[in-house]
C-alpha cells in the first residue's frame, strides 16, 4: 500500500526531474559559522543540484575532532587549529589544510545615551578586568560600569579574554572582573545594553542591532579610533577581529575543492556580508 | 468459589503493582543519588578541597570555587521565601477563610493557572519589563540582580504555597471554627489562633514545597540574575548580580567535555543542591512530626 502511494506521487508530472546525486559533503563545527555555512550550502545546492551538503554545528572543537578522525570533509572553526590538533591529525595520516573563509569583527557596544563613543583597547581591557569601574574614568558621566559578556562556553568569550582583556599576551593572567554579568545569549546582551546606560557589552558585528551604539576602538593611545566594518577589518585597522576557518584533510579534491573555490568567489562572499560577517575580498 | 479466587488473584496483582510503584520512587532516588555521587565525587580527587571552597568561579582557567554559587543560590532563595511566604499565606487565608464563595471559585483556579506558567515566560517578562523598571526605580547599576530573581521566584513559589496551604486550611473541621466563634473569638482571632495552628502541618508542607520550587528553578534565574559569580557579602548583595548553582549547571553542562574536571565539579554542585533540598525536607518533616506528637498529647 505505502509503496503504491509513493509511486503515485513520483509519477506526478510537476515534481522536478530527479537529479543523480554525485557527491556528498559533510561540513561540521563552529556554532558561530553554522548559519553562514548553511546559507552557503543552500545556495550552492541550488546551483549544483548534484551535490548534497550536510551542515552541522557543535563547536569548533567538535568539528576539528571530527576532522582528525576523518569523519567530515570540511571542519568549520572560529579559531585556528592548535599545534596539538595538527599533530593528532598527522598521527592518523591526515594533514589538515587551512582556508580562511570569512572574517568576524567583534563590536564593543554601549547604550545610545552613553556619551562615550571611543575607547582604546587598553581601556576596554581595564574596564573588563575591573581596573576601571566608572564611566567618568574614560570620559563619560559619573556612572558605574556594568560589564556584560557571553557565557564562558562561547568561543567569542575566549577570544575576547585572550585578545582584548589580555591584549594578546600569552603569559598574562588577567581575567574578566568577577562582577561581569555572563548572559546566556546575544539577545540578552543587546536587550540589557539597549535599556541600561551603565552597560558595556561585546558581540559579533552580525548580531548588533540599531538599539545600541557601537564604540570606535583604537589599538593604542594616540592611535586612530576605528569603527568595525568590512573595510576596517580587511585593512586590519579595526583591532578586534578574527578569521573564520574551514579545514580539510590534505589538499581538497573533486567536489570539495569546487565548493571551497566557490566559497571564496565574490558571489559566495556576498552572502557573508548579508549575514553580518566580513568578506575576505571586497566584492 | 471460582469467582472469589479470580478476585483475589486480581487483588494480588494490583497490590503488587501498587507496591512496586511505591518502591520505585525509592529506587529512582537511590539511582539518581548513585549517579550523582559517581560523577561528582571524582571532583574531590581532581580539585583540592581548598580550591572548591574558594570564592572564585572561572572554570575555563581552572578556578572551581563554589562558594559564590552557593551564596548566590541562598540569597535568591531567601529573598524569594521572604516574598512568597507572607503573600502566599495571606492569599491562602483569604481564599479559604474570608472570600465569599463566588470569589473563591474564581481565585483558586486562577492561582493554579499562574502556577502552570512556564518559567521561561516569566524570565522573558523579567528581562523585558521587570529588570529595566527596577533599575530605574531603585537606581541600581543594573536591573539584572538577585532581587529581580527573588521577585520572580517568589511569584513562581506563591501559587504552590497558596494551593497547598488553602487545601490544608480547608481541611480543618468546621466545628473548630464554630467552637472558637461560640467562645466569643473574633473572625481574625479564630483564623490566627485556631484554624492556622490546626492546619500547621499542611501549611508547613506548602512553604517547604514553595522553597523547593524556588531553589530548584533554573531558567528564570539564569535569565534575570546576571550570572556574575560574585561572593555575596552583606544585605546589599540582594541588589547585586549573582550566579546560582542551578544556572551554572544549566549554562555550562552543554559544552563541557564529558569526564573532565569541570564536568565532575558541575556534578559535585549537583550533589550540594541535592543535600540542600534533603536538609530542607528533613527539617520540615521533623518539625511536622514534633507538631503532630504535641497535638496528640493535647487531645489525649
Amino acid at each position: 500500500m505505502i509503496s503504491g502511494c509513493s509511486l503515485q506521487f513520483g509519477g506526478n508530472g510537476d515534481v522536478p526531474e530527479p537529479v543523480e546525486v554525485e557527491s556528498y559533503i559533510e561540513n561540521k563545527g563552529s556554532d558561530t559559522i553554522v548559519n553562514l555555512a548553511l546559507a552557503w550550502a543552500e545556495e550552492y545546492q541550488k546551483l549544483h543540484p548534484e551535490v548534497r551538503i550536510a551542515v552541522t554545528g557543535g563547536g569548533s572543537g567538535t568539528g576539528i575532532a571530527a576532522l582528525i578522525n576523518n569523519t567530515v570533509d570540511i571542519a568549520n572553526a572560529s579559531r585556528q587549529i592548535k599545534e596539538q590538533e595538527i599533530e593528532n591529525a598527522r598521527e592518523n595520516g591526515n594533514d589538515p589544510t587551512q582556508f580562511i573563509i570569512a572574517r568576524d569583527a567583534i563590536a564593543v557596544i554601549v547604550n545610545p545615551n552613553n556619551p562615550v563613543d571611543q575607547l582604546t583597547l587598553e581601556q576596554i581591557s581595564a574596564i573588563y578586568s575591573g581596573e576601571i569601574s566608572n564611566w567618568s574614568q574614560v570620559g563619560g558621566e559619573d556612572r558605574p560600569i556594568v560589564r556584560l559578556s557571553r557565557e564562558t562556553n562561547s568561543g567569542t568569550h575566549v577570544y575576547f579574554l585572550e585578545n582584548v582583556i589580555r591584549l594578546g599576551e600569552k603569559e598574562s593572567e588577567r581575567l574578566f572582573s568577577r562582577d561581569t554579568l555572563l548572559l546566556p545569549s546575544s539577545e540578552g546582551i543587546t536587550s540589557e545594553v539597549s535599556q541600561n546606560p551603565n552597560a558595556i557589552g561585546y558581540d559579533g558585528l552580525g548580531y548588533v542591532t540599531d538599539e545600541v551604539k557601537i564604540i570606535a576602538v583604537a589599538r593604542e593611545v594616540g592611535g586612530i579610533y576605528v569603527y568595525p566594518s568590512p573595510e576596517s577589518v580587511n585593512s586590519e585597522e579595526y583591532p578586534i577581529a578574527r578569521d573564520l576557518y574551514m579545514y580539510t584533510i590534505g589538499e581538497p579534491q573533486g567536489a570539495v575543492k569546487e565548493y571551497l573555490d566557490w566559497i571564496l568567489s565574490p558571489e559566495a562572499q556576498a552572502i557573508v556580508t548579508e549575514l553580518g560577517f566580513v568578506p575576505i575580498i571586497n566584492p | 468459589m471460582n469467582k472469589k479466587s479470580t478476585l483475589s488473584w486480581k487483588e494480588y496483582v494490583i497490590t503488587r503493582l501498587i507496591k512496586a510503584s511505591g518502591y520505585s520512587a525509592i529506587i529512582f532516588v537511590g539511582m539518581i543519588l548513585y549517579f550523582l555521587l559517581s560523577q561528582g565525587l571524582p571532583a574531590l580527587q581532581e580539585v583540592p578541597l581548598s580550591s572548591l571552597i574558594a570564592d572564585r568561579w572561572y572554570p575555563i582557567e581552572d578556578y572551581y570555587g563554589i562558594l559564590p554559587l552557593l551564596g548566590g543560590s541562598l540569597v535568591v532563595t531567601i529573598g524569594a521565601t521572604l516574598i512568597a511566604v507572607p503573600f502566599g499565606l495571606a492569599s491562602a487565608i483569604y481564599i479559604a477563610e474570608i472570600a465569599p464563595r463566588w470569589a473563591r471559585e474564581i481565585l483558586k483556579p486562577i492561582v493554579e493557572i499562574l502556577g502552570g506558567l512556564p518559567s521561561v515566560v516569566l524570565g522573558f517578562l523579567g528581562i523585558m519589563v521587570l529588570s529595566p523598571t527596577l533599575q530605574v526605580w531603585l537606581d541600581l547599576p543594573t536591573g539584572l540582580s538577585a532581587f529581580t530573581g527573588s521577585l520572580l521566584l517568589g511569584g513562581i513559589a506563591i501559587p504552590t504555597i497558596v494551593s497547598v496551604a488553602e487545601d490544608a486550611l480547608d481541611a480543618v473541621p468546621r466545628s473548630y471554627r464554630e467552637a472558637a466563634l461560640a467562645l466569643g473569638a473574633t473572625h481574625w482571632q479564630t483564623i490566627w489562633t485556631v484554624t492556622l495552628p490546626a492546619a500547621r502541618s499542611g501549611v508547613l508542607t506548602a512553604i517547604m514545597l514553595g522553597i523547593a520550587r524556588a531553589i530548584g528553578e533554573t531558567m528564570t534565574v539564569m535569565m534575570v540574575t546576571g550570572n556574575a559569580p560574585v561572593m555575596p557579602n552583606g544585605p546589599g548583595a540582594l541588589f547585586a548580580p549573582v550566579r546560582t548553582m542551578t544556572a551554572t549547571i544549566a549554562a555550562e553542562m552543554g559544552e563541557v567535555a564529558s569526564g573532565s574536571t569541570h564536568y565532575h565539579v558541575l556534578f559535585f554542585i549537583g550533589i550540594v543542591l541535592f543535600l540542600i533540598s534533603l536538609a530542607v525536607n528533613v527539617t520540615a518533616s521533623a518539625v511536622i512530626f514534633r507538631q503532630v506528637k504535641r497535638t496528640e498529647k493535647l487531645l489525649s
